[in-house]
């Protein structure tokens, strides 16, 4: 029988379309409009799934986010863990099934777009409710940028539990959702609640096409913000409390008015306050007979449910104490209201608790600009939530300096109502099945334990018993836990407080929360203005920084070690080109530039001419390296020094913070032109031929162009500038010119180098020849606790200079003590390439290591493997023995100076 | 997301700025006058107090201007 | 010899055709080999840029610092001209920044992120101008297509 119990007529689902969907392998009808839960409901299936501990049947207990029981895993269309069938909005083909406890992530990507997007307003108001639509929609009148934000597919918020007032909604939400300046996002949980007004949501997004976010993230910057986020019902702890067929009574109410659907045939309500009665009007109305209302503020109690699967009968207690047993399938339960205040604690705000509200509610005092508004402030009635709201809009409004209008309220009166009770425990009955936490299937014997063992805090017994840290976030029974707590301890429940509120609310999906930033959009990728050539080329690239860095160019057939090794015959025995465009530049130039760079610099700069160049060494005031460059004197005033590829930005930075924080005086200005110059890199004993070839005009004989030096000249028709300078003891050069002109300076070399067999060569191979020659890489040779005196480039620490930075800290006891780490050289007797990372002993069975290998190489050259290493003592160590471990056990390794290749310099001027 | 307030560029996220630590730690004027205790207090001993501090930001996404700011180190809040 | 080659000259039918898919909501060319002097100097008040010849330009402020600098960044950066109908829709998905007409008018400018790249920003009567790093020119190029599919014709 399809959707028994669906009633006649009502409710705000379109009944003329029918929905097909699959649960626990059964095949059911709902329709647009429907939850899961509301779908299962008008089907008759009320236990959707079991207790995480207990395993004792559940059923659904709500009807929105605060649902703690009837948790769901999607599987078709796509697997979905751990939602709650409240949450999920019906649709065609929806397959799904019951959990108990944990979920199942999916084994394939997630096929579905997901985005984000950055908002900022004047108001944010969060719950479309009757509050949250007075304040948006006075607000809004001001002509104020306004976002609202609702979790449900409709605004209305507990209008549409009720239904009333829905043409006052659906009015003013059409015309929010046509006011240029506002956004009206439903289907939209705000999630978390940070600093300065800074709000996230997420939006679901059903129906799109694929090509389309099926989930979006928005991060909002709100001026001010309104909170009307409204009340959860909560429930009280007796025996049997959790069976399916016990609901809140509110959610009923919703079942019934919202989608027609009725929760049951005949019903007990157990309350203690006004609000059941109103929902158990609703469903005698549409068809549930109501079999009774017991009161507790008329001494009324219920010592007993029967039924497993579903409930079948309660034991009722009357304020005479006479017991009485009714048959009934549908147990409502109101055990007050709790304003909803996740979002108010994670804003910083207090929850206090009010004795007249029976609840904790808001304390009105939260330093960020927000106000509260309607039930999540505490306000019950109908007309007082639309009075706070067009109250919290005009104040918002005014604070944007823009003045609202008037709107039209619905016309309501508020009933005159008995205050409510405030009841935790019933007793009677075991304990051990009295439940305070559905989800985490925590109960009164589990708070008794914890209390028993002398926890005193809400914090504690939290932590002890896992209360109110399930997925639902203890939206129903943080304020029972507190209740049942205090209690058990004889103590004011306000005394106690309740736990506190983190984001996010409601449970929010990784694939969401990464957006588009995933893949190659994780973080940007920079190229070079030669890219589209290198990977036109067959090379293999590596990541440096953001940057994509050709690592080398393999031919057909050849491997990696192949390719490095003809790529570092060629650097050493002909000529070969790399891409250096990747390196930091920066422009420094004004009166005072030299004493500038004298002062971040180890080594002296000032007294470079015009015309040369310096390598240089950068440390921090604690005397280690931080980076190390060519500075080239453009003239008496400008200088432009490289940094390492990885840490341009760094070296900008840091010299702005010493020129803007302790150097004020200094006349110098520092500006990044990393990308304004594509640097090639020309190395080899053929180099100058080719460079000759195409720069007819420049001297570059050894004595007309000698090392350290730069030229401007005309290289292939563009306008460069010509350093001779090089990484890898060869002859070298290196040639700037615009980026726009890399391409055509490339080519040029290619076509002028190929009667000397030219090789582009990568990042690899680079980093052999650096190697060979002993020439550290920051960041791979070095990590933060190494001086330049440990590299071996004492040579580029001044002893005339009066300071810099980092001096002073090459005279403390630790930096000058002897037995440092140093760089060294190993030569590993087995001929075998050490791991990078790989520990130095002193012998086979020694555990202690003395230091690690930073770099490891085949060498060309060399004719053998070899690696450079930070070892204590390194240099008091040459010629000694070392043992390098492996994967699986240890290798001899001979410690030799750092400079295996040409350690006299004999190449260099070709 | 804090919105920290730059004085060229206005309030941007804090994901835009670096943060410089502790403000008014000078560079000593004479680091050979120092024992090896002082400068080693001057490189790695920062306050860390609970409530306002005065710090360094730099807007090194914008205009990479350094300045101070006092923030409160419980709340987040931007003082002054 | 070769021509010069921008940023973005590889793809610029990429770029064009997201207009053409999102039926102009979103419109995206390079705009390259722009003159990019980056000066720097302190003047106040009221700055303005005196052409005084075909190669010569004055900037003209109060109290200026007399010492500047001045550096041709002309290749340092190119430029992303974006407009259409939901450029702001589409710049919101990974700029952090208000560009909202009443915060952000035409002719304003900040430097920023944008998918996660430097770059500058700046409004111009009918669109953006997206001044960004030639090393993340691609990145941005790339993210932009891919955030114009959002904007697609046609559903």
């Amino acid at each position: 029988m399809s959707q028994a119990f669906r009633t006649e007529a009502g409710g705000l689902v379109d009944r003329g379309r029918a929905l097909a969907f699959l649960f626990d392998g059964r095949e059911y009808e709902g329709h647009p409009g429907d939850t899961l839960a509301s779908a299962l409901l008008a089907n008759g299936v009320h236990r959707v799934s079991s207790g995480i501990r207990t395993g004792r049947p559940r059923g659904i207990f709500a009807a929105g986010v605060e649902e703690p029981n009837a948790l769901v895993q999607i599987e078709e269309p796509f697997p979905e863990p751990m939602l709650t069938a409240t949450t999920v909005e019906l649709y065609d083909g929806l397959v799904a099934r019951g959990l108990r406890g944990r979920g199942r992530l999916a084994a394939d990507p997630d096929p579905g777009r997901y985005d984000g997007m950055y908002a900022h307003c004047d108001v944010l108001v969060i719950g479309a409710g009757p509050a949250g639509l007075a304040a948006a929609a006075v607000a809004a009148s001001s002509g104020a940028r306004v976002v609202v934000v609702d979790d449900q597919i409709r605004a209305g918020g507990s209008l549409l539990g009720t239904g009333e007032h829905l043409d006052w909604v659906d009015r003013v939400a059409a015309e929010l959702a046509a006011a240029p300046e506002v956004r009206l996002l439903t289907r939209t949980t705000a999630v978390g609640y940070y600093d300065d007004n800074y709000v996230v949501a997420v939006q679901r997004r059903p129906g799109l096409p694929e090509h389309r976010a099926r989930e979006r993230v928005w991060r909002i910057r709100a001026r001010r913000v309104v909170l009307a986020t409204g009340a959860h019902e909560r429930s009280v702890a007796f025996a049997g409390n959790d069976r399916p067929g016990v609901m809140l009574a509110g959610s009923a109410r919703t079942y019934v008015n919202r989608y027609g659907v009725l929760p049951g045939r005949r019903a007990v309500v157990l309350t203690g306050n006004d609000s059941a009665h109103d929902a158990a009007r609703d469903l005698a109305a549409a068809g549930v007979e109501i079999a009774a209302i017991a009161d507790l503020r008329d001494g009324w109690a219920i010592t007993g449910v029967a039924g497993t699967e579903r409930v079948e009968a309660v034991t009722l207690r009357t304020p005479d104490g006479i017991e009485r047993r009714l048959e009934a399938d549908l147990l409502l339960v109101s055990g007050g209201w709790n304003p909803v205040g996740a979002l108010y604690s994670q804003a910083g705000g207090r929850l206090v608790h009010d004795p007249g509200l029976a609840a904790f509610r808001p304390d009105g005092n939260c330093r960020q600009a927000l106000e509260v508004a309607g039930a999540a402030a505490g306000s019950y009635t109908l007309g007082v939530c639309l009075a706070e709201g067009a109250a919290a809009g005009r104040r918002a409004a005014e604070a944007a300096g823009l003045e609202a209008g008037a709107i039209v309220l619905p016309e309501v009166s508020d009933p005159e109502g008995r205050p409510p009770l405030a009841v935790w425990t019933l007793p009677g009955g075991d304990p051990a099945t009295a439940f305070v936490d559905l989800q985490r299937d925590v109960t009164v014997a589990d708070l008794t334990r914890a209390t028993g063992t002398g926890m005193r805090s809400a914090e504690h017994v939290k932590r002890y018993t896992t209360a109110g840290t399930a997925h639902d976030q203890g939206k129903t029974s943080g304020a029972l836990t507190s209740g049942v707590i205090a209690e058990l301890l004889g103590v004011e429940v306000g005394a106690l407080g309740v736990t506190t509120f983190r984001p996010p609310f409601t449970p929010v999906s990784f694939a969401a929360l990464a957006g588009r930033n995933r893949g190659m959009r994780f973080d940007p990728v920079r190229v070079t203005a030669l890219h589209a050539w290198h990977e036109a080329n067959g090379a293999r690239f590596e990541n440096v920084g953001q940057w994509k860095r050709p690592w080398y160019y393999p031919r057909e057939g050849e491997d990696m070690a192949a390719a490095v090794l003809r790529e570092c015959w060629a650097a050493r025995e002909g000529v070969a080109m790399m891409d250096a465009s990747t390196l930091g530049k920066i422009d420094v130039r004004g009166p005072d530039a030299a004493v500038f760079l004298d002062r971040l610099y180890t080594n002296m700069i000032s007294t470079l001419a015009p015309g040369a160049i310096r390598y240089g060494v950068m440390c921090r005031p604690d005397g280690m390296v931080f980076d190390d460059g060519t500075v080239i004197r453009l003239a008496e005033d400008r200088f432009l020094v490289t940094t390492t590829t990885g840490n341009a930005a760094a070296v900008l930075d840091w010299m702005e913070e010493w020129l803007q924080t302790e150097w004020p005086e200094l006349r110098v200005h520092c500006t990044s032109v990393t990308e304004q110059w594509a640097t090639v890199a020309l190395v080899g004993p053929d180099s100058r031929r080719v460079l000759a070839t195409l720069a007819p005009a420049l001297d570059v004989s050894r004595a007309g162009f000698p090392f350290m030096t730069w030229r401007d000249a005309e290289v292939a028709g563009r306008t460069a500038r010509v350093c001779r300078i090089s990484f890898s003891g060869e002859l070298a050069y290196e040639i700037n010119v615009s980026w726009w002109d890399a391409v055509a300076l490339w080519e040029a070399l290619l076509a002028a180098g190929a009667p000397f067999g030219i090789t582009p060569y990568g990042t690899e191979t680079m980093h052999v020849l650096r190697a060979e020659k002993g020439y550290p890489i920051i960041g791979q040779d070095t990590d933060g606790t190494v001086t330049p005196h440990d590299l071996g480039l004492g040579w580029a620490v001044s002893r005339k200079k009066a300071d810099f930075i980092g001096r002073r800290s090459f005279s403390r006891t630790d930096t000058a003590r002897p037995d440092r780490k140093q760089l060294v050289g190993l030569l590993p007797d087995a001929g075998s390439l050490l791991p990078e990372g790989s520990h130095l002993l002193t012998g086979p069975d020694e555990t202690a290591a003395l230091g690690h290998v930073t770099s490891s190489y085949h060498s060309a050259a060399l004719g053998r493997t070899f690696a450079l290493a930070l070892v204590r003592g390194g240099r008091d160590l040459i010629g000694q023995t070392l043992w390098a471990t492996l994967d699986d056990g240890v290798t001899p390794v001979t410690v030799t100076g750092s400079v295996l290749y040409d350690p006299e310099g004999t190449r260099r001027d070709g | 997301m804090m919105l920290i307030p730059c004085p060229w560029c206005g309030p941007r996220d804090e994901s835009e700025f670096h943060y410089g630590g502790q403000a008014g730690v000078a560079y000593p004027a004479d680091p050979d006058a120092l024992s090896d205790e002082e400068w080693a207090r001057y490189l790695f001993f920062r306050d860390n107090p609970k409530g306002p501090f005065r710090e360094r930001w730099s807007h090194s996404a914008g205009c990479r201007r350094w300045f101070s700011l006092v923030r409160d180190t419980v709340t987040n809040e931007v003082l002054r | 010899m070769a021509e010069r080659n921008s940023p973005l000259g590889g793809a610029a039918d990429r770029l064009a055709a997201v207009a053409a898919a999102t039926g102009g909501a979103v419109t995206v060319a390079e705009v390259p080999f722009l003159t990019q002097l980056n000066v720097r100097t302190r003047p106040s008040g009221d700055v303005n840029v005196l052409q005084l010849g075909p190669d010569e330009w004055l900037v003209v402020g109060s109290s200026a610092s007399a010492v500047g600098a001045a550096v041709d960044v002309s290749a340092q950066r190119t430029t992303v001209a974006v407009g259409g109908s939901r450029v702001l829709d589409l710049l919101a998905m990974g700029c952090a920044i208000d560009l909202h007409p009443r915060v952000f008018r035409v002719g304003d400018c900040a430097q920023t992120t944008l998918a996660h790249a430097p770059v500058i920003i700046w409004r111009r009567e009918t669109e953006f101008w997206i001044l960004v790093r030639s090393s993340f020119a691609a990145h941005l190029a790339d993210w932009i297509v891919d955030a114009a599919q959002e904007f697609t014709a046609g559903d």
